[in-house]
């Protein structure tokens, strides 16, 4: 059967292009992130290093990012996330921990080309300079109305992650600064 | 006559020409002028009429404090009136228009005030027009109204786009003057990220219209060195069109960047609001030189000393042939020189002290200017231009000793440090004698979190006068800021400057100092809202010692200039009424913004289709492409109903409830909230959430439960699923969903933290479908499912998951319809497809999507409540007659103690009752049951409200749901409910389920 993202992959072009990415596989781990098993859970299940407070560490598809005190989320394959969550879950089988497929509740969008900081700073209230945020961070914060998280995926090219119900203001609004004739020239 | 000089003018490109429009006249001016310097140049001094007496009014200023020459600029989509001719740089093909005056502004019927001023004092309005009260609103104010005023409001919608912008630096420098580029070059040393910003296009401030020389270069060349350096330092980022305009805690502060002001058909945002967060911040906003308070002073013609060297010096513009200077202080002396430099005429120089020794007047004396010491002007002849003034002793009464003919007086009282930004966080003032200004007092600056002062000043604004100073100024803070933020800051050595010896000003509140009433009548302080020193005096008088009412009662520095020009004079002018020291009166509050901004630019993205997020199910496209007419529920859209071929939404609606009721009905219900609730201690929390015991729901088993928050009062229902032992699924009503998540999270974050639960809001990954009516099971078993559809195997209130026609499933039996139903999640990502494939084959039962009136109506037939509709935060459980819902056996639940209360025990709070009409009729809604008698207000009694109110399609007659008085004590009993006309329907107290009230539709 069919699976559809939020916006089939919808794009915008130009300067700065703004794509929806699909699907992707997205998992809410949420639990005590100093025990030891829940950290081998996911580490061992994904193939991908912990990462430290508002970090992400990502190979490919999979990543693996920071959220909140008590929680993670890992990201991969669309088709991997429901085999993910019941290994995980084995693993901590009678633990304090909760681990959800929560996929398709997001969607996900690549910010990419020179001005793609820009885009980013024009709608969140982040400290986007290249000194204090480069690759590897994570933020949870908003886009100008609605929650979304952001990091740096590659030289010129940031991942969005926003609820599926407003993957199409999400990519309005980035569009919409991304727009040529109104970069800010400040990074 | 204002002319364009030969030559000079070195912001003006005469290369390159604009035309432009004036009242519709044409006229020339080249780039770099702003609308004013073109105006003078093309000879229109005349620029508007003022705000209460309808007065000719001529450019003032030069920049942004300028009080009279507003204008509405462009036309149509790009309209925006009360701009600034000053700040609004001139481009090819502007349109620009005067504001407040019929039928044109030569010639204003409204001036008529301006010969009644003693019949229109301060605090005219509030005396006259107090009664009779309702003459108010329908007679005075509209006419007050027509007569006052500035611009028009745009009747277009705002062509343009605007934008926001985020930036967080170490030192953010508000003022790109010499004090404002030094602080960058100090502070961009140290390596800090350091913004800097200047509200004009051009760099410098005034250091260039005033000679300043730098270490031996002209101050235009030192600018245009310095920021070619701060371009070279990858640390710092500069920005001209870019205003300061607000500071706020923490060094929150707003820039608003305008950046096609000047070239309309340039693509790109209008306008971007800066939203700056800096660890310091320094205000190197210059100062505004004041008027002085002479009779006449309002005359096209009378302008700032230090305007009109800008014109001269900037634009090549002189603002009249014959000028006489009048000044208590050496630096309008500059003007003179500039004056006479471009070789026009300065008849004499009028200062107010008796004894005038500074460099600048003996070069004046040198070039044989007529120094006129210890006089001041008596009164500023002419009408709509200037003819001339008269000229008295300073100490005298204003007895004219003669008369001098000109056509420009350019006036200088002193200067004021530009305070604005300082004040906005909590900076003080210091009152310094010397200059007879307010100057920030940096023992008393705006502090952090931390108590430590995060703005700091430079310049003009720190009060400092002299170029050597107002670089030390610079460079000093900026060490004080890098070194706060901190950065190791460089050492700076001090220029050379050509600084000259000027003598002490004195301050001049009134010109003459004994000027009496007839000439106070004439001296304007606040050019825009028509406040002259009589206005202010008289409030004096009349009790008002507080600045704060003065300016009230008066209405001085409130038009949109926000008295930059007046403020000073008006308080010192308050105090002398008074008979007390200026710094006792003190000032008025300095609010953000600095200048008014665009409501664009406040809005940001924020327009059109993104005006707000809306948010969609992964239905939403079959909706719309289904010509569904939408409502909102929260931030989402959802059908309300389908109408097909030109059926009313009233008609669609019967339609989708009786093909349900009969056969199949579809409903999206993706947009009901889902949380997931698990942990050891997850059936505690649940049973303390809800008012019912949820921690006896077995696995495989749905439950309704009703949520109060902690006044007892009904915040939230919805059916709970049992998943496994320790995790649940919460569903909560469509617009609910994250304040009960949030609510969740607060007790257990704040007051539970110890209790093992996590809660998920897992809302969105499920499209979740209704399927309901009699043909349900058919539909789903024609699907095929890998799991029991049978009454028994999956029985109501039970729930199965498993395939169903080859989707991931997880199938509720639960109605709120009281039809055999089914609500059926599916990972939202197979929404649409599922949705496809049940109206596919569900197409044979005449499968029909309905909305959330359908939704509405058939619940209401069933009586079931609906959050929002029965409840409206006042309602409890028990006044719904769900006291079935409530446990018993629990100790404690959220709610429970506020909910034995005695005013919510009390039996006389209207309950739930079923109503219906005895003609069947529909009640309106929100209609009331009356009740004899008045209450203390004079109001009539009433005894009960409709909360719920249909046309059922079912029944064929109206239906409703209300709280009545001992309303469940008084079924059958006939009341009576107002309509909107007056009249009353008699309508009959029932049960509220008035479908299928044994349940058996339900349960097959």
């Amino acid at each position: 059967m069919s699976k559809a993202s939020a916006l089939m992959g919808a794009r915008s072009d130009g300067a700065t292009m703004v794509e929806e990415m699909g699907l992707r596989g997205m998992i809410t781990v949420k639990g005590d992130l100093s025990d030891i098993d829940l950290k081998n859970a996911v580490t061992g299940t994904s193939g991908l290093d912990f990462p430290a407070q508002r970090q992400i560490s990502t190979v490919e598809e999979r990543a693996l990012a920071w959220m909140a005190p008590d929680e993670l989320l890992l990201l991969c394959p669309h088709d991997e996330a429901d085999q993910m969550v019941a290994t995980i879950s084995r693993h901590l089988a009678g633990q304090f921990a909760t681990v959800i497929n929560v996929s398709d509740a997001r969607a996900m969008f690549r910010v990419s080309g020179p001005d793609a900081r820009e885009v980013l700073a024009k709608l969140a209230p982040v400290d986007l300079h290249p000194d204090s945020f480069g690759p590897g961070e994570m933020r949870r914060t908003r886009l100008a109305q609605v929650a979304a998280a952001i990091w740096q995926s590659d030289d010129d090219e940031f991942l969005v992650v926003c609820f599926r119900s407003v993957a199409q203001y999400v990519f309005d609004i980035l569009s919409l600064s991304a727009q040529d004739g109104s970069d800010v020239g400040y990074f | 006559m204002s002319t364009r000089l030969s030559s000079g003018g070195r912001l003006v490109n005469r290369s390159a020409t604009c035309e432009f429009t004036f009242n519709g006249k044409r006229f020339t001016g080249f780039e770099g002028d702003t609308l004013a310097s073109a105006l003078l140049a093309n000879g229109q001094t005349l620029m508007g009429r003022s705000f209460k007496y309808h007065r000719p009014r001529g450019v003032v200023a030069s920049g942004a404090e300028e009080p009279n020459a507003l204008m509405g600029i462009g036309k149509d989509g790009k309209f925006e009136p009360n701009q600034r001719a000053t700040t609004a740089e001139l481009f090819d093909g502007m349109q620009a228009t005067t504001q407040n005056h019929w039928p044109s502004l030569e010639l204003d019927v409204g001036a008529v005030n301006s010969a009644l001023p003693r019949f229109l004092p301060a605090g005219f309005y509030y005396k006259t027009f107090m009664f009779p009260r309702p003459f108010w609103k329908h007679v005075f104010e509209p006419v007050i109204r027509k007569s006052a005023g500035l611009g028009k409001a745009p009747k277009d919608r705002d062509v343009d786009r605007y934008e926001h912008f985020y930036a967080f630096v170490d030192v953010l420098i508000v003022g790109g003057g010499i004090a404002g580029l030094q602080a960058a070059l100090t502070a961009g040393a140290s390596g800090a990220r350091v913004l800097l910003v200047e509200q004009t296009a051009a760099w410098g401030g005034r250091a260039a219209v005033d000679g300043v020389e730098i270490d031996g270069q002209a101050a235009g060349e030192w600018i245009n060195n310095t920021i070619q350096e701060l371009k070279n330092m990858s640390n710092v980022r500069i920005r001209t069109r870019a205003m300061g305009a607000g500071v706020y805690d923490h060094g929150y502060s707003l820039v608003y960047e305008r950046l096609t002001d000047h070239a309309p058909e340039t693509g790109g945002p209008r306008h971007r609001l800066w939203r700056v967060r800096a660890t310091q911040i320094i205000t190197a906003t210059g100062a505004i030189e004041r008027p002085l308070s002479f009779a006449g002073n309002d005359i096209p013609g009378v302008m700032l000393a230090s305007a009109v060297r800008d014109y001269v010096v900037n634009w090549g513009v002189s603002p009249g042939d014959r000028t006489v200077v009048v000044t208590n202080n050496d630096d309008a002396y500059r003007t003179a020189l500039a004056l006479l430099d471009a070789g026009l005429s300065v008849p004499a120089i009028i200062d107010a002290r008796a004894d005038v020794t500074g460099d600048l007047p003996q070069a004046l004396r040198a070039r044989g200017v007529d120094i006129r010491t210890g006089t001041g002007i008596a009164t500023v002849k002419g009408g709509k231009t200037v003819a001339g003034v008269s000229v008295c002793a300073q100490a005298g009464e204003g007895a004219a000793t003669d008369e001098i003919a000109c056509d420009v007086v350019a006036m200088s009282g002193g200067w004021s440090p530009v305070v604005h930004l300082w004040s906005h966080c909590g900076g003080k003032l210091i009152w310094d004698e010397d200059h007879a200004h307010f100057r920030p007092d940096p023992d008393r600056a705006p502090v952090t979190h931390d108590g430590t002062a995060f703005v700091r000043t430079a310049g003009a604004a720190h009060g400092t006068m002299s170029t050597l100073d107002v670089l030390d100024s610079a460079a000093k803070s900026a060490i004080a800021a890098v070194e706060a933020a901190g950065f190791k800051a460089t050492q700076h050595d001090l220029p050379l400057t050509n600084d000259v010896v000027e003598a002490p000003m004195s301050p001049v509140w009134m010109m003459p100092q004994g000027a009496g009433p007839a000439k106070r009548m004439k001296m304007w302080l606040d050019y825009q809202n028509d406040v002259k020193v009589s206005d202010v005096m008289l409030a004096a008088q009349e009790g008002y010692e507080s600045v704060e009412h003065t300016k009230r009662y008066t209405t001085l520095g409130m038009a949109t200039d926000q008295g930059k020009l007046s403020n000073i004079n008006g308080l010192a002018t308050l105090a002398i009424a008074l008979n007390e020291d200026i710094p006792q009166v003190g000032t008025t509050t300095f609010r953000p913004p600095y200048t008014p901004i665009s409501m664009g630019s406040i809005a940001g993205e924020a327009r059109h289709d993104v005006f707000q997020p809306i948010r969609r199910t992964p239905i939403h496209e079959w909706h719309e492409a289904h010509g569904a007419y939408m409502e909102p529920v929260g931030q989402w859209r959802r059908p309300y109903c389908y109408p097909r071929n030109g059926e009313s939404h009233d008609d669609a609606v019967a339609r989708e409830v009786l093909a349900t009721r009969q056969s199949l009905g579809l409903l999206d219900a993706s947009t009901l909230g889902k949380i997931i609730v698990k942990g050891p201690d997850a059936a505690k929390f649940l049973d303390m959430l809800y008012t019912n015991m949820m921690s006896s729901l077995k696995p495989g088993k749905c439950r309704y439960g009703l949520m109060c928050n902690e006044n007892g009062f009904l915040m939230d229902d919805g059916v709970v699923v049992r998943l496994d032992d320790e995790t649940f699924l919460v569903h909560t009503t469509s617009g609910g969903a994250e304040h009960t998540h949030g609510h969740m999270e607060d007790w257990l974050q704040c007051e539970w933290w110890d209790w093992k639960v996590h809660t998920v809001n897992v809302t969105e990954q499920w499209a979740q479908i209704a399927v309901v009516g009699p043909n349900a099971r058919k539909l789903l078993e024609k699907l095929g499912a890998d799991f029991d559809l049978s009454a028994e195997g999956l029985p109501f209130m039970g729930w199965s998951e498993g395939k169903l026609g080859g989707f991931d499933a997880r199938v509720f039996r639960i109605s709120f319809s009281g039809e055999l139903s089914y609500e059926i999640a599916v990972p939202a990502s197979q929404g649409r497809v599922f949705w496809d494939a049940l109206h596919a084959e569900g197409a044979e039962f005449n499968a029909t999507a309905y909305g959330t009136e359908a939704l509405h109506i058939m619940r209401a037939e069933k009586g079931f409540i609906m959050i929002g509709d029965e409840t409206d935060g006042t309602v409890i459980p028990q006044d719904l007659g769900l006291g079935w819902a409530i446990s018993k056996k629990k100790e404690d639940y959220l709610g429970k103690r506020a909910q034995e209360r005695s005013h919510m025990t009390d039996p006389k709070r209207w309950k739930l009752v079923g109503l219906e009409t005895l003609d069947g009729s529909v009640l309106p809604d929100g209609s009331y049951a009356v009740a004899d008698g008045t209450n203390a207000n004079g109001q009539g009694n009433t005894q009960g409200r409709v909360t719920s109110t249909y046309h059922s399609p079912t029944l064929g007659k109206g239906i409703a749901m209300g709280l009545v008085l001992n309303g469940p004590d008084r079924m059958g009993e006939t009341i009576q409910f107002n309509k909107v006309d007056g009249s009353t329907v008699a309508t009959k107290i029932v049960n509220p389920v008035f479908y299928d009230p044994e349940g058996e539709k339900q349960n097959v």
